[in-house]
């Protein structure tokens, strides 16, 4: 019974962690390549999850919400960069932080104008609505157990993309080099802003995959997005393979902290002591865990090769 | 040196502000006063993050833990029935400048992108924290029981309490000039602009730019202190960092590196707060695109627009 209660929250981490692992991907790949702090990389989350569920609860399809908010997130996203980000890729971080907090203020305000400031409606596809038995014994939601698999997927796609294709040796060199990447000839801004679409879109995807499990309404952006950060300090600022491995970490040891930790607590300090300690110290665990990750590896775990 | 067009600005807008509760009154808008307060308040915060992000570099988008720190340790010790405020005020100071110490200690190891997202991350630990005690109120927060108590001064009254906030900033002000013209201004001032160069000379900078940190963050304990008073109502919702984010907006909108410059940007993104949300209850849909065009083309903020403001010193 134990066992399968830990295994269950155990697969309850790994979604958590794949979640983050969308979110994250882009936005190392945005901090590491261009250099830039991009705070609003929560608001594309919220962004794709409003639009999936609009089209989702308008149509009845969730599909056709996917099939409608990765494009459209996508579209956001390089529009953002052309009008705004690009001028700021010189600036210094201070200058990036304070525009990308004005662009949170208009996304969760053009959001509520639209929407309502109240969570708006969805469910989980019906289609995925059942239960699926993962081990013996062992049942678990249909519907997280697609958000593991997809993850997983993107996760093994991205690093195909990155590390085989043209494409990726392109977004590496001008990781590595930007002026000498423009100079043989490459569109560099081209380059990058197809960069932020595609990190927007994979916001989008990850947005519109939690839609259905937490809430969708303005400000859920943020939430994720200081969790995000946490991951991508762990795993190293521009590292794919540090997001990945910051993510499945954060991911595990929030969902088991929260699950685990008071009744662990308990047999150690006694039921009432634990009752709030537990939630306590389950909140603050992931930062507790990259204050430590810091204290000793200050460039994170998988530091990225930079020149 | 201060130019005199400067002094003189200066000069009156003090006694611009000195003045408030007096046109208050006569208007018969006591209103004035409770915003004006709220104004000076979130002033005392700005310049303590000034210290550390125009004087020193160090882009701390964590300032709002202090501010937290500070309000609980008004609250919660008002709801055990202690409500000295010099007991209250001495633990806002020493407990945020504790959170301070050990933030900074394990941040500024760090530099650059990673120090402004671990500071950030660190008081989102703290808003957790609070949200996740429900014996002081949990995520709904609670009710001050009752403002804190100064010898000889009733905050109760709104007036009185007005000239003790404007006291404190102006105290501020000069225990931050004296700051930041002393040696150790200097340090943190030329640490900011080449690290390198003043540990090689050798200064132990890291220390200088620690006790800065730990200073910046007791101020910002008592700016807390004030504002839970102001409110009569404690809730972690000082702690989120979008509160780190809007005084990190004051500094830049008044102008970093100046002593004036964050009261100036307190008053006008608290003043603009007013009117835009008088004009329409979504006015952070031009707040927002407002704050991003201010970054592109106006960097040097209000207080560069004073007349001899140009100089960097405050």
């Amino acid at each position: 019974m134990t066992a399968l209660l830990v295994a269950e929250q155990c697969l309850n981490g790994l979604q958590l962690g794949v979640m983050l692992f969308l979110m994250a991907a882009g936005l190392t790949l945005v901090f590491g390549i261009m250099n830039l702090v991009n705070l609003a990389h929560g608001s594309l989350y919220m962004v794709g999850a409003y639009l999936a569920t609009a089209v989702f609860n308008w149509s009845g399809s969730f599909v056709l919400g996917v099939v409608f908010a990765l494009p459209a997130t996508l579209a956001i996203g390089m529009l953002v960069e052309v009008i705004a980000l690009r001028r700021l890729y010189e600036r210094d971080h201070l200058d990036q932080v304070l525009a990308t907090f004005g662009l949170i203020l208009f996304f969760n305000e053009a959001v509520a104008m639209v929407w309502g400031r109240t969570a708006l409606f969805t469910r989980v596809p019906p289609a995925l609505a059942g239960q699926i038995v993962v081990l013996p014994g062992l049942r678990y939601p249909a519907y997280r157990a697609v958000i593991i698999v997809v993850g997983l997927a993107v996760a093994l796609l991205l690093y195909g993309l990155v590390s085989r294709t043209r494409l990726g040796m392109l977004i590496r060199a001008g990781a590595s080099n930007r002026t000498m990447v423009a100079a043989l000839g490459v569109n560099i801004r081209l380059l990058y802003t197809l960069v932020f679409g595609f990190g927007a879109a994979l916001a989008a995807l990850g947005g519109l995959m939690a839609g259905p499990i937490y809430n969708v309404q303005p400000g859920m952006g943020e939430e994720i997005l200081v969790e995000v950060l946490v991951v991508i300090v762990i795993g190293g600022i521009g590292s794919i393979r540090g997001a990945l491995v910051g993510a499945i970490v954060v991911g595990m040891v929030d969902t088991l902290g929260r699950a685990f930790l008071r009744p662990l607590l308990s047999s150690v300090l006694g039921p009432v002591a634990a009752e709030s300690a537990g939630p306590a110290l389950a909140s603050m665990s992931i930062y507790l865990l990259m204050a430590a990750v810091l204290f000793f590896r200050p460039q994170g775990l998988f530091p990225a090769a930079r020149s | 040196m201060a130019t005199r067009a400067r002094r003189i600005v200066l000069g009156g807008g003090l006694v611009a502000l000195a003045l408030v509760p007096v046109v208050a009154a006569l208007l018969h808008q006591p209103f004035y006063v409770d915003l004006f307060r709220r104004i000076l308040i979130w002033a005392i915060a700005a310049v303590s993050l000034d210290l550390i992000l125009g004087y020193g570099g160090m882009v701390s988008l964590g300032h709002a833990a202090y501010l937290g720190i500070g309000a609980y340790a008004v609250a919660v010790p008002a709801s055990y029935g202690i409500d000295s405020g010099l007991v209250q005020l001495a633990l806002a100071v020493l407990a945020s400048a504790a959170a301070a110490l050990v933030i900074g200690a394990v941040s500024l190891r760090t530099s650059g992108m990673y120090f402004i997202m671990i500071t950030l991350a660190f008081a989102q630990m703290f808003y957790y924290l609070g949200i996740s005690i429900n014996a002081w109120g949990g995520d709904d927060g609670m009710r001050l029981a009752r403002r804190s108590r100064l010898p000889g001064l009733d905050l109760a009254d709104p007036t009185v309490f007005y000239y003790v906030v404007l006291a404190l900033l102006v105290l501020l002000l000069w225990l931050g000039h004296r700051l930041v013209h002393a040696r150790f201004g200097t340090v943190i001032r030329a640490a900011k602009s080449n690290e390198p160069r003043m540990r090689a000379v050798g200064f132990a900078t890291f220390r200088y730019r620690l006790a800065a940190f730990v200073l910046a963050g007791a101020v910002g304990g008592l700016a807390g202190a004030l504002l839970t008073n102001q409110t009569e109502y404690l809730t972690p919702s000082y702690m989120h960092w979008t509160r780190s984010g809007e005084i990190m907006v004051m500094v830049i909108l008044g102008g970093m590196g100046t002593l004036f410059g964050p009261v100036l940007g307190a008053a006008a993104y608290l003043l603009l707060e007013d009117v835009l949300s008088a004009w329409t209850v979504h006015w952070q849909i031009v707040l927002g695109p407002l704050l991003v065009l201010v970054v592109l083309y106006a960097r040097r903020g209000l207080y560069g627009l004073l007349p001899g403001g140009t100089s960097t010193d405050g």
